[in-house]
């Protein structure tokens, strides 16, 4: 309330009265209202424009083992051209505990989990969904007989010409896997790129990339972390936390402001740059110091933490109705 | 249309569905009287659960946003162009005061007179619904293929398909579908609005459409509606409102929309991207470097074993 005894309040109502009654308006400020019953907030009332994504852990925890499972396939088939067949053994079980976990994480995740195989229902080559469900059932349907044929051909089961065809078979099944492997570790990327979220589809050429690295580097990883510490395998470590680092520098100078600032600003922002760290610069400076099991580890959970990194990106970029009107500049 | 009052399409039995003739609705917020028995018409006709009853805390809106309960919103803008500048009293008042006898009482009685006062202070009511995109980000998401394209050009998810996966909620442009959570009926599925199909086949207009007083929704062929659309900016405009105009987006990758509104003022005021684009334009990028990505990988995984066994 303003002073009763100061006749300079009392003279600026005389000219509020007098500046009414001459001109019909009064066109003065009167009382700063910001922050008043009207909020000022981006859009309708900071409501999201977008949806943010429904999903919670199975979907990252998903992309993690699919990303493993599939490159798995990949090193398998590699280490078998070059006579590694142990390395391509352990490999191929690594890709089949991912072809049978993944599914079980993706029908979790469905709200309805009863009606999962309607997911086979269509093929939409523009659903980055409806391929990812038919790659993981090709991919399933190459890893389960590519281990099977190795392991019986491995240890010499039979004899003669089914020998021979089990040889043949390993090689169809695990070339096969490997070929959906590559595409089971990087349409994740897709599935995260190709959608309406701002902070997703800024960065779908980066998402494909990543997935399909942090896939490489975290087979390598579970293998040497299983006892095979052999050089190829630390090379393909040294590649992926490499890879990794560049893509560290990529995201750090690819910035769109408002409409990814998800990805660097918020609890989403930490994931991503802890994960960042794990999978690149710490993981590339411990394999060069020799702490191989320790890279492996520290690639392995940057990996994980990055899935939920993107994911958590998605929500909070999802719910922030300035980041799509920022993007529409994009 | 204009002129035959409430007796227009809204009312009126059809069978654009036999006639496989595209429909649309076209939502004025310059007649709307925030009743709101658009979203309560939907809610009764379609069973859909309530949206609970608690005020969002900035006006009378209760609904907040689309969603999956949520298919008729009606929003409630208080504008502010000039926050704090208000001009009261203008209503009816000469707006020059040097001239008090208006020239043409015609005109200057009209909002064009008003709007030359610029009332800061503005109460807009739309009421908001899926846009059944021409191109759809959700039906092309779709895995199950439960989500399609009906006669009338809507889009329907057809419920006893959707298996819940949550793809089309990240690709819907405008945040219209969404997944029902526990514990609501039929929960996990993906909801928006039906386009009242199932009304439409019988020769019905879609409920909210049927109920609206003012027919600020106006449900009809969508060619009758876009130039009745256009008639009502050019009328609004001629009136003074100089910043109506038509939210269409037809030249997005969206390729316009059934449902399409009219504004006054900018989209994002309503929650409306300005340039929408379907999802499915980011595949190739995308893909590119996934297929790179992935046999680089491969290169690299035989490269390592060739070099360094």
């Amino acid at each position: 309330m303003a002073d009763t005894n100061n006749p300079a309040s009392e003279q600026r109502l005389e000219q509020l009265r007098e500046q009414a009654w001459e001109k019909g308006v009064v066109t003065d400020r009167g009382v700063n209202v910001a922050g008043g019953p009207i909020p000022r907030k981006a859009g309708y009332y900071g409501q999201p424009v977008v949806k943010p994504p429904v999903w919670i852990w199975e979907i990252p925890v998903y992309f993690f083992v699919g990303g493993f499972g599939g490159m798995a396939a990949v090193i398998a088939l590699a280490a078998l051209a070059f006579a590694h067949t142990d390395v391509a053994c352990t490999a191929m079980s690594l890709a089949v505990l991912a072809a049978i976990i993944s599914p079980i994480l993706l029908i979790l995740d469905l709200g309805r989990p009863r009606l999962f195989i309607n997911m086979l229902r269509v093929f939409k080559h523009r659903s980055a969904m409806s391929m990812g469900a038919w790659i993981l059932t090709f991919f399933g349907s190459c890893a389960v007989p590519g281990l099977i044929a190795l392991e019986l051909h491995t240890l010499h089961s039979f004899s003669g010409d089914i020998d021979q065809l089990l040889r043949f078979f390993a090689g169809f099944f695990v070339a096969g896997s490997a070929f959906f492997g590559i595409l089971l570790s990087t349409y994740t990327g897709v599935l995260l790129g190709a959608t309406a979220i701002p902070a997703w589809f800024l960065h779908r050429v980066l998402l494909p990339i990543h997935f399909g690295t942090a896939g490489l580097g975290s087979a390598a990883a579970l293998l040497e972390l299983l006892g095979h510490r052999i050089a190829p395998l630390n090379a393909i470590g040294f590649f992926a936390a490499a890879v990794e680092t560049a893509l560290l520098i990529w995201l750090s100078f690819d910035k769109h402001g408002a409409a990814d600032r998800a990805i660097h600003e918020h609890s989403s922002g930490w994931l991503i740059r802890i994960s960042e760290i794990l999978t690149g610069p710490l993981a590339l400076v411990l394999r060069f110091f020799g702490f191989v099991p320790f890279a492996a580890l520290s690639f392995l959970i940057g990996a994980l933490v990055s899935r939920f990194g993107w994911i958590w990106v998605g929500k909070v970029s999802g719910s922030d109705p300035e980041s799509v009107f920022a993007a529409e500049g994009y | 249309m204009i002129g035959e009052g409430i007796q227009s399409t809204n009312q009126r039995k059809h069978s654009y569905v036999q006639d496989r003739v595209e429909v649309g609705f076209f939502t004025d917020p310059s007649v709307c009287i925030g009743c709101k028995a658009c979203e309560v018409a939907c809610k009764e006709w379609n069973q859909v659960p309530d949206d609970g009853f608690t005020w969002s805390g900035n006006s009378y809106d209760n609904t907040g946003h689309l969603g999956a309960s949520t298919w008729r919103h009606v929003m409630f803008l208080e504008q502010d162009r000039q926050k704090g500048n208000q001009i009261t009293g203008s209503m009816g008042l000469p707006v020059d005061p040097a001239s008090p006898v208006r020239t043409d009482p015609q005109s200057d009685m009209s909002a064009a007179g008003l709007a030359k006062a610029e009332d800061p202070f503005r109460w807009v009511f739309l009421s908001d619904v899926c846009k059944h995109c021409d191109e759809a980000g959700c039906l092309e998401s779709c895995p199950t293929g439960a989500i399609v394209r009906t006669e009338v050009g809507s889009v329907l998810v057809q419920n006893d398909v959707c298996n819940g996966c949550g793809y089309c909620v990240v690709s819907c442009p405008f945040g219209v579908i969404d997944r029902r959570p526990e514990p609501l009926p039929d929960a996990g599925g993906a909801f928006k609005c039906t386009f009242c199909y199932d009304r439409q086949k019988s020769g019905l207009v879609p409920a909210c459409a049927k109920v609206c007083p003012t027919e600020s929704i106006v449900f009809g062929r969508l060619d009758d509606l876009r130039a009745r659309g256009a008639e009502r900016v050019q009328q609004l405009q001629q009136s003074g409102y100089s910043d109506a105009q038509l939210y269409d987006p037809r030249e997005t990758s969206v390729h316009g929309i059934h449902a399409f509104f009219l504004i006054l003022g900018e989209p994002e005021a309503y929650g409306l991207p300005p340039k929408p684009q379907i999802p499915t334009i980011y595949l190739q990028s995308a893909w590119t470097a996934a297929i790179a990505t992935g046999f680089g990988a491969a290169v690299f995984a035989f490269a390592a074993f060739l070099f360094f066994s």
